[in-house]
């Protein structure tokens, strides 16, 4: 199954010492409203590689920004070496000896190499910098993680996605560095670097660096892994030794076993005749075509990782990217989408994941942005007409349940579920025959989400089409009709309501991953 | 708690359209006091008449400033319009009547020309009309010069260079008439109609309004052709007060605009403003002029003063924005 594993497979078995580097002692962290880590306890060892699985949203990147002093711990306790351990800044992390290798680069392109790894401390003689030091101490460092083919001052620009990543492991090597974090290290890489990237990591562990591996790519674990640790829900599942893991037992573990239904279902609205068809969708950066159908009166679950190509298929629907190619279909008539305003006047309109950049305008009012869907229906030759947008907001704000002191109040100051709630409002004011949600109940409480999805029900019953792009699993269960699942960029499958089952939605998830 | 609400709102409109103001009323009782002449129907409408052309062209720099834009080729293409009109108006072969309108006319098409020129440039290429505009500034003050041959045109027709002194009721000249219906129908404009919604709206976020099914490259195309419009318009203005034409007309009228646009309080990254701050900021910068002067203060010092005034202006709008931020949080 795995290429190239087995000369690294043989290395492995030089684990390191048994003595803990990192102890985490019952930690919770608590952000208003959400429990992000929820009584954590983790033991990292000294030369280990240590993998962090869970869904997205499950609590790895939480842990990973307590670890490096970014989040405060509301409560538990921290062990570094055998000794307290509690970052105030990212700097008391780098100082500790533990560095983060982030999935988006932070390097300055048109630095050096040598510039770029020694960036936070420049090797210095009476105030200039020290050139011929620099340079032979990143000649060093690159020779360790593999960059031994480049000059110190070629500049980062000029260098690959998988150089670049080797920079970034350099920097986080050029202090004495004791943990290693690596987030989804792999996700842009060719097989034949992700080999070298595996190798510098055995090499590394080697060395006593312990490594914390955070990686949707289940094949991984077994290539380098010591041990596994599974979050779910910002709780701990469990932590195992990466031998006595198989892949259905991680998926199970990842997912849980219990549903609950907090989920509205109602069997009396049954879908009827397709309503939306695309065909051979391509967007930019992807070459596979995506095909799927929507009904009338059918809530269609979108499920995947993040940066599976849901967001971005659904973009380049509603016209908010550009579009390769691929054939849009609306009752039957061929649309042609190029903008946004295409796409809106067609009656296919797009509630962005991220509502707060690109779904309200935060420094205007509830007025203002309920009716900016529609100003034709509240104005005359081009004059707004006050109270035709007064009305039509009270309309929105009494129908959605949305709490605000005025209609006028900036929806800046609305909470992040009124917010979501103003959002869809604007939409339902226009009224469109396809909606588009993309997370829709992310990041808002469940009171706020139950009646979203009340919400949703409400519009299948009126015969529109719905499309939900969601990251909760449960939720997409709970709600849909039908789910079709994504995976590195294509439509793994498409799962009628009887044939939902979590572990095979997970692993269509997973599908492409796997192979490559 | 309803009447809490409205109260709170006036007080914001107050602080953010009146602060302005009352910086401006202190000035002018300042000088009414201190300096000689200054309080006397004469000299008020002498500011009057000084402010006029800058306010015009500042209620065109308010829309881009709004998008977040900048234009900075408007003193220049004032010169380009100058020549161009005072050819037209100046043509033996034209009659009275047809010579104005044509001056007119040709006036407006011109500084719109220019502002769609530096919308479509800006939109299409994603160039910051900071650049685009500098290079419009070059362009239309070459353009200038050779058409005129660098030769000042005069000798406009007497009812034209009549009108450019005419004075209602002996303090409102007819030039800042013009100005005043500009400011009014501006804010009309931006506080009534869709297009000044979809200013406002852009300014603050423009993928928010791109996504809302919108085509946000042809409004802010539009407010560029606007200010063009009213480069043209404040050309006809100059040209009635001075009776000239000339290539070298509006050098650093483009500041002047800024000013008075920020000085009203009108954020430069958009999304923030109003034409009536527009309007009091170059009252500001008109008072100042005219009071620094009639103390007796020199070219230099008054260059110096005004440029702390205006930044000073900034700071105080700084404290009001945090004031009035959490006077609606509260």
């Amino acid at each position: 199954m795995v290429s190239g594993s087995n000369k690294i497979e043989q290395k492995k078995d030089s684990r390191g010492s048994d003595k803990n580097i990192i102890e985490l002692n019952n930690i919770s962290l608590m952000f208003p409203g959400v429990k992000a880590l929820d009584s954590v306890d983790l033991l990292i060892k000294e030369g280990e590689v240590h993998i962090l699985l869970g869904e997205n949203g499950a609590g790895k990147s939480s842990l990973v920004k307590t670890l490096c002093g970014v989040n405060k711990l509301t409560s538990g306790s921290i062990l570094f070496d055998g000794k307290p351990y509690d970052p105030h800044t990212p700097l008391d992390a780098i100082k500790h000896g533990i560095r983060v290798v982030y999935q988006e680069f932070n390097l300055l392109p048109y630095l050096s190499i040598a510039e770029n790894i020694f960036f936070e401390s420049l090797p210095r003689k009476a105030g200039f910098v020290d050139y011929k030091c620099l340079y032979a101490e990143s000649r060093e460092l690159m020779d360790r993680v593999g960059l031994n083919k480049f000059s110190p001052q070629t500049l980062v620009e000029d260098l690959g996605v998988a150089q670049m990543q080797l920079v970034e492991i350099a920097k986080a090597l050029s202090g004495e560095s004791r943990v290693l974090i690596l987030d989804e290290p792999t996700a842009t890489l060719m097989p034949a670097e992700i080999d070298n990237l595996f190798e510098l990591i055995l090499k590394l562990k080697a060395q006593n660096v312990s490594i914390i591996y955070i990686s949707h790519r289940l094949n991984e674990i077994f290539r380098i892994g010591d041990s596994v640790t599974v979050l779910r829900n910002g709780q701990l599942v469990g932590t195992q030794k990466a031998e006595e893991l198989d892949i259905p037992t991680i998926v199970k573990m990842m997912v849980g076993r219990t549903m609950e239904s907090e989920y509205p279902f109602d069997e009396s609205v049954k879908p009827s005749a397709p309503l939306l068809r695309v065909e051979n969708l391509v967007y930019k950066g992807n070459p596979h075509g995506k095909s799927f159908v929507l009904r009338k009166g059918e809530i269609l679950g979108i499920a995947g990782l993040v940066g599976s190509g849901r967001t971005e298929t659904m973009r380049a629907l509603f016209g908010a990217d550009i579009k390769e190619s691929g054939k849009i279909f609306l009752n039957d008539l061929e649309l042609n989408i190029n903008s946004p305003k295409d796409a809106v006047k067609s009656g296919i309109c797009l509630l962005t994941e991220d509502r707060k950049e690109q779904g309200l305008v935060l420094e205007m009012s509830c007025v203002e942005n309920t009716t900016i869907t529609n100003l034709k229906g509240v104005s005359t030759i081009g004059f707004l007409d006050k109270s035709l947008e007064k009305a039509a907001t009270d309309k929105q704000i009494n129908e959605m349940n949305i709490k605000t002191p005025s209609i006028h109040q900036k929806t800046l100051h609305l909470s992040g579920g009124n917010q979501q709630k103003l959002l869809i409002g604007k939409w339902l004011y226009r009224d469109s025959e396809v909606f588009i949600f993309d997370e829709p109940t992310r990041g808002i409480d469940v009171g706020a989400k139950y009646e979203i999805y009340l919400l949703l029900w409400k519009l299948a019953a009126m015969g529109r089409g719905i499309i939900m792009v969601s990251s909760d699993l449960p939720e997409l269960i709970g709600v849909c009709h039908r789910i079709a699942v994504f995976s590195d960029g294509k439509i793994t499958g498409v799962l009628d309501r009887e044939d939902f089952d979590p572990e095979r939605i997970l692993s269509l998830s997973y599908k492409e991953y796997l192979n490559s | 708690m309803k009447d809490n609400t409205k109260l709170r709102s006036v007080v914001n409109i107050l602080l953010k359209e009146v602060g302005i103001g009352v910086v401006l009323l202190v000035l002018f009782i300042a000088f009414s006091l201190g300096a000689p002449h200054f309080f006397s129907v004469n000299n008020i409408s002498n500011i009057f008449t000084q402010i006029s052309i800058n306010t015009v062209i500042a209620v065109g720099m308010t829309f881009v400033i709004l998008l977040g834009g900048i234009d900075l080729s408007v003193g220049s293409v004032l010169a380009l319009c100058s020549i161009i009109a005072g050819k037209a108006l100046t043509n033996p072969n034209l009659s009275l009547p047809v010579s104005i309108l044509s001056a007119i006319f040709f006036s407006v098409l011109i500084g719109m020309t220019a502002g769609l020129i530096n919308g479509m440039i800006s939109e299409k290429w994603k160039i910051h009309s900071f650049i685009v505009t500098l290079g419009m500034l070059n362009i239309a003050r070459g353009l200038a010069l050779q058409i005129s041959g660098s030769k000042t045109i005069f000798n406009f027709p007497a009812v034209f260079n009549k009108f450019g002194t005419i004075t209602f009721m002996g303090i409102l000249p007819a030039i800042f008439i013009i100005a005043l219906v500009l400011v009014i129908l501006g804010t009309v404009i931006l506080r009534q109609t869709v297009f000044g919604r979809m200013i406002f709206a852009i300014g603050n976020n423009e993928e928010s309004v791109r996504l809302s099914g919108h085509n946000v490259k042809l409004y802010k195309v539009l407010a560029y052709v606007i200010c063009g419009g009213t480069v043209g318009i404040a050309t006809i203005m100059y040209m009635l007060r001075m009776s000239i034409a000339s290539p070298i007309l509006g050098v650093g009228f483009e500041l002047n605009a800024i000013a008075a646009v920020v000085i009203g309080g009108t954020s430069m990254s958009g999304g923030k403003g109003s034409l009536i701050g527009t309007f009091l900021g170059a009252g500001i910068m008109g008072v100042l002029n005219n009071g620094l002067l009639l103390i007796g203060m020199g070219d230099f010092a008054r260059q110096i003063v005004t440029g702390m005034i205006i930044i000073l202006a900034v700071i105080l709008d700084t404290y009001r924005t945090k004031f009035s931020a959490k006077l609606s949080a509260a």
